[in-house]
């Protein structure tokens, strides 16, 4: 599997770490929307009104931790360009053949 | 039939031209007490407890491809019960024990093999772990050694105990350990589970759940037809989400990929299991001579059933970190199997929020020794409703309770469990 960075072009896989699931893991990335993951989720939280009991943000929060997709097919994951120039990046692929449909900045992707 | 010394020299005397199929390969019927989803080891064993503990056996194990093909097939067929945490030590004990009944009970030569499992340390800090989970074990009636770096070295002369950065300091040994023909243990539950009248429907893959008007389980939908049943148990590890979506539900689990490795065959060598304590490695010697092997998943999400280079990489540098000699072999087939990595990496044996509806799955790497206790447990809940006192952690509804149980302490990452 090659990685194509956006700066430093096509790569071996063994330059990237991969952190997990992009709708999942990418909360905590500068810039991740609202509901992306366990940090969105916290945040949901601080936010919630008087209406929200601690029971249900506790639920919203544990699937935001744990639950995932895990689909057989196209996947958004966020994989770290360690050996490289270090930026975070969205990578589809296709989880059947590791073929790869798109690489993206994190940060832009998250917008 | 009855395998036995008798049954062996009369089909002998006669060419060997009486042996009956060990299994019966049936057709589906429309309809089942219940249904096991997956036959593999987990599937095929639950069918077989069904049968023989709790006498319900109008049950079909069902089988998207051929018994065995999955996981079973692809595992490094290592037994043990060497675990810390409570919640852990009980169910793999059990299993353990079952494993030293099974050849009996099945009336099947699973050709396991107590040879021990030695796990190696380090520094001062992994021998404290060491410690710390050997007395654990003890604590649960399991059996645990440590070994001083002078024991280990007269087992083992060859491992390479000198290095400059990491020297074997000794090992935690569990001799009850050992390995077991995973095909064997495949074949040997389907055997008995197909004499107590379960049907074995291989080529048959689910591709829907039933659901009634009240949201109950009804059966499964299949590429042989519809199949009906009040109960339903998904044994699918590595494709557990998968099934689980056809009824609505998304699983703490993500599916990854590990590969294995089998030297070409050499004279004994290893008489036990050994694993590396600095790095992700362990190794022991098939009967037939080939070194097995293995270590990390690749990491990333995948389905593909085959790994990428740096894994094979990494798996091979910490066999050369911990046993130079096994430069000098050649690696004869290396394969990739898909693993349920479950977000605290312990696995889930529980019912699940549609009625009916039961699940197995999220055995990470660790499936293969669990399968005697994972059949008799998971068969438990399906026949009663209630869990078996030793799976009773393994709740789905643990990780919104808090309660994981994170034998790695890797939180919910996983591709680090």
């Amino acid at each position: 599997m090659r990685i194509a960075c956006p700066f430093c072009g096509s790569r071996d896989l063994r330059e990237f770490s991969f952190l997990g699931d992009a709708g999942a893991a990418g909360a905590g990335l500068p810039g991740a929307g609202p509901g992306a993951g366990p940090g969105a989720g916290a945040e949901a939280g601080a936010d919630a009104g008087p209406g929200a009991g601690p029971d249900a943000d506790a639920g919203a929060r544990a699937e935001a931790v744990y639950l995932r997709d895990n689909p057989a097919g196209r996947h958004r994951g966020l994989w770290y360009h360690e050996a490289g120039c270090r930026s975070w990046l969205a990578v589809t692929r296709d989880t059947r053949t590791h073929a790869i449909f798109a690489v993206e900045l994190a940060r832009e992707g998250a917008r | 039939m009855r395998y036995s010394l008798l049954s062996l020299a009369a089909n002998a005397l006669r060419g060997h031209a009486g042996w009956r199929p060990a299994w019966r390969d049936a057709a589906p019927k429309a309809a089942y007490d219940a249904v096991v989803v997956g036959g593999g080891g987990h599937g095929l064993a639950t069918a077989y407890y069904l049968a023989r503990n709790h006498g319900l056996a109008d049950v079909a194990v069902l089988e998207k491809g051929w018994i065995g093909s999955g996981n079973a097939g692809r595992n490094t067929t290592i037994i043990r019960s060497n675990y810390l945490l409570p919640g852990n030590s009980a169910f793999y004990e059990l299993s353990m024990r079952l494993w030293e009944g099974l050849e009996a009970d099945l009336n099947y030569n699973a050709m396991v093999s107590q040879r021990g499992v030695l796990n190696l340390f380090h520094s001062d800090a992994q021998r404290d772990a060491a410690v710390r989970r050997g007395n654990a074990m003890r604590l649960e009636g399991i059996d645990a050694e440590l070994l001083s770096a002078d024991e280990v070295r007269r087992a083992l002369p060859f491992l390479n105990f000198d290095d400059a950065r990491f020297p074997i300091r000794g090992g935690l040994r569990q001799r009850r350990g050992g390995t077991a023909r995973h095909d064997a243990v495949v074949w040997g539950y389907a055997r008995a589970a197909s004499e107590r009248g379960v049907d074995i429907v291989q080529n048959c893959e689910v591709t829907g759940i039933l659901r009634d008007p009240a949201g109950a389980v009804a059966g499964v939908e299949t590429s042989r037809g519809t199949i009906r049943a009040g109960k339903v148990g998904v044994a699918v590890a590595g494709h557990s989400s998968r099934v689980a979506a056809m009824a609505g539900l998304r699983l703490p689990i993500e599916s990854h990929v590990l590969q294995a490795f089998v030297s070409e065959a050499i004279k004994p060598l290893l008489d036990t299991v050994v694993t590396f304590g600095a790095g992700h490695f362990y190794i022991s010697q098939s009967d037939k001579g080939g070194l097995v092997f293995g270590g990390d998943i690749d990491g990333y999400n995948s389905y593909a059933q085959r790994g990428n280079l740096p894994t094979v990489e990494d798996v091979c540098e910490g066999g050369m970190a911990l046993m130079p000699a096994l430069g000098r072999v050649r690696v004869l087939r290396s394969w990739g199997g898909i693993m349920d990595m479950s977000m605290d990496g312990s696995p889930i044996i529980d019912a699940t929020p549609v009625p009916g509806l039961f699940l197995n799955a999220g055995w990470c790497y660790g499936g293969f020794k669990a399968t005697p206790a994972s059949g008799h447990c998971f068969a438990r809940l399906i026949a009663t409703g209630t869990p078996e006192p030793a799976a009773a952690a393994y709740r789905l509804d643990r990780f919104l309770r808090g309660a994981t149980i994170d034998e790695k302490g890797q939180g919910a990452q996983a591709n680090l469990h």
